[in-house]
């Protein structure tokens, strides 16, 4: 069913654009990441989807409703903020019920419901401890149940995981994403951590520069970037100045390597980068012979931390990363001459 | 270790010798007074005779005192009712106009209050007063004097206090997480719910000591009651100032000021009592 939709969608803040022409369509029921460096707009239109900001321009609808110019109360949302946003003069229990209270619901309603929300997010018996006594971890636990206390139509979170440090992170997206499956809600996330979006999103919506720069599934962004911003941005890439010497192959170095990627509407003579993925780029000892789909270059640096083995390597000024597991080891040591083999498969161009 | 205890002790001595001076010794001298014996050539001798605070003992007094605290809470709450709301608007402003408008009321802080009390004469007279703009628009027929009033008394020390008020809420109001509104908001509260659920709660210390504050200013003031008001609306410290001043009984002005003190402590004890504990 088609759920959030965002339409013809720019905001201005005086001549400054925050967001710039956005379109994204999304199914009921989604969790959806917008990700980009800090500056690109994400939290804007987050605000705009929340109703704390409106739109200069465009229409925000959910499912068959126009949600645009809907005050912020009225929307049926539930929000966690950066800071998480907790009431200091109310104690756990009231922060969670507070949306109950407004709406009139009675005392006793407000505990059973404040109760069951506090089991749900795995901090049963709290209710009546201060905020300030909370750590961070249990302040994000009890603004995420303050937020869904209403069971609304769309979850929206702002930068959640930045309060907390980077044990307990990769343990909350893992919940979150889990707590957003069992409720089914159409959920946004707005995050600078590719690892974050790519652990919980249905869909990531990349974006740059007050523009949505790619939409699709971790993997179809992973494997098929758009372009050299978004293979930075998401995952570790390999980019190598190459020249499209002709409709499947590239000049890199002097070597001629075959791409089985996306060569898109390159033509014959074009400048172009040349992008792999790390784990996907293999490092031959000096003495292979005859290994297909190389380049040459000398190693760098290794780091071996035992379940994986980092190895960088100087291909004429550029730098080449591989991740291999231990059997794929090739013995190599700083300043030998290898073979980077790049399997035409994981190859792909982009425009420089 | 000891050094360094040794050196915060004699950092303390400056301002403990200016308390001393200042505070404590004439606090002693006044309680000393107070008590004292009368003498035969009209004067007073250092004793204990408490029949000062007897004489405040008497309706008239007591009446007087219940006044000025009255006046005084009612003069905190007006204060705050009006300076509330223009800090918290002031705080939305941009940082340049916040400068320029704590700036302006903090030269409001330069006039004196006998200077404040005679401009509202003059505003409140019959000659040069408002009642004349009231006529010229034709809501009254003939220009009257509003002054003396219970009302122009009141509102000269509101006038007096608002700027105390502002400066006292200011920092609580721009310190206010703005996140905290608008998480008010996206849980279903419209602007004036979270105004009354989130905004006041959040900032109540403030608002509790800039009452306590505008409460003992207003206590302190001598010369607006006197000169808007009629002898009724006089508070404790004018009566003091009459007796210290125009009658010469320091002995029972020391007793008046000690009763005044007491008044002021016990207020601001029971305020920061049932405010400490909430729920």
């Amino acid at each position: 069913m088609p759920g959030l939709s965002i339409e013809n969608v720019t905001k201005k803040f005086g001549t400054v654009t925050a967001v710039k022409d956005v379109n994204l369509q999304f199914n009921t029921g989604e969790m959806i990441c917008f990700l980009g460096p800090s500056g690109c707009g994400k939290t804007t239109l987050l605000r705009m989807i929340a109703g704390l900001d409106e739109p200069t321009q465009g229409t925000i609808r959910f499912e068959d409703q126009d949600l645009t110019g809907v005050p912020v109360h009225q929307r049926n949302i539930g929000m966690v903020f950066q800071s998480f946003a907790l009431f200091p003069h109310l104690n756990v229990g009231e922060n969670i019920s507070y949306a109950m209270r407004i709406r009139g619901h009675s005392r006793s309603e407000c505990e059973d419901r404040a109760r069951q929300l506090l089991d749900m997010v795995h901090l049963p018996g709290l209710e009546d401890r201060k905020i300030s006594q909370l750590s961070g971890g249990q302040r994000q636990r009890v603004a995420i149940a303050r937020a869904l206390a209403l069971n609304p139509q769309v979850f929206l979170l702002d930068e959640p995981m930045s309060a907390l440090d980077a044990n307990l992170r990769e343990v909350m997206q893992i919940e979150l994403r889990k707590l957003q499956q069992e409720l089914g809600i159409t959920t946004v996330v707005v995050t600078h951590d590719q690892t974050e979006a790519m652990t919980m999103a249905d869909q990531i919506v990349v974006m740059g520069k007050a523009q949505v720069l790619q939409t699709g599934t971790p993997m179809e962004i992973y494997k098929t970037p758009v372009d050299k911003f978004v293979a930075g941005f998401i995952g570790t890439s390999n980019l190598l100045p190459a020249k499209m010497s002709g409709p499947d192959s590239v000049h890199v170095n002097g070597a001629v390597l075959n791409v089985g990627g996306n060569t898109g509407h390159f033509a014959q003579g074009d400048d172009v980068l040349l992008m792999t993925r790390p784990e996907e780029v293999f490092v031959h000892h000096p003495s292979d012979v005859d290994v297909a789909n190389s380049v040459t270059g000398t190693v760098t640096f290794v780091r071996d931390i035992g379940a994986t083995i980092e190895i960088l390597v100087d291909c004429a000024g550029h730098e080449v990363i591989s991740v291999l597991t231990p059997k794929d080891w090739p013995n190599v040591k700083v300043g030998d001459q290898v073979h980077v083999e790049m399997p035409a498969a994981a190859c792909s161009v982009l425009a420089v | 270790m000891q050094s360094s205890a040794l050196s915060r002790y004699i950092g303390l001595i400056p301002s403990s010798v200016m308390i001393g001076a200042f505070f404590v010794i004439p606090f002693v001298l006044i309680l000393l007074t107070s008590v004292s014996t009368p003498t035969d050539d009209g004067g007073y001798a250092t004793g204990f005779d408490l029949q000062h605070f007897e004489r405040f003992l008497t309706w008239f007094y007591i009446e007087r005192a219940l006044f000025s605290a009255g006046l005084c809470a009612l003069i905190a709450v007006l204060s705050l009712l009006i300076a509330y709301p223009f800090t918290y608007f002031l705080t939305t402003f941009p940082p340049r106009s916040q400068t320029f408008w704590l700036i302006y009321i903090l030269a409001q802080l330069s006039l004196s209050e006998v200077l404040i009390a005679f401009s509202w004469q003059i505003l409140l007279s019959r000659t040069a007063g408002v009642a004349n703009i009231l006529v010229w628009i034709g809501v009254i027929e003939k220009s009257f004097a509003m002054t003396p009033s219970a009302g122009a008394v009141v509102a000269a020390l509101v006038y007096l206090t608002v700027p105390f008020s502002v400066l006292l809420l200011f920092p609580a109001l721009s310190r206010l997480d703005k996140s905290l509104i608008e998480a008010s908001r996206t849980l279903g509260a419209s602007p004036l719910r979270t105004f009354f659920t989130v905004i006041i709660p959040v900032t109540r210390p403030a608002i509790i000591s800039g009452g306590v504050t505008v409460f003992v200013l207003t206590l302190g003031a001598i010369i607006v009651p006197q000169v808007l008001g009629k002898p009724e609306h006089w508070t404790l410290s004018v009566l003091i100032t009459d007796q210290a001043i125009f009658n010469f009984n320091m002995p029972f002005a020391s007793a008046l000021a000690v009763v005044l003190l007491v008044l002021s402590a016990t207020v601001i004890w029971l305020v920061t009592k049932f405010s400490g504990k909430k729920t």
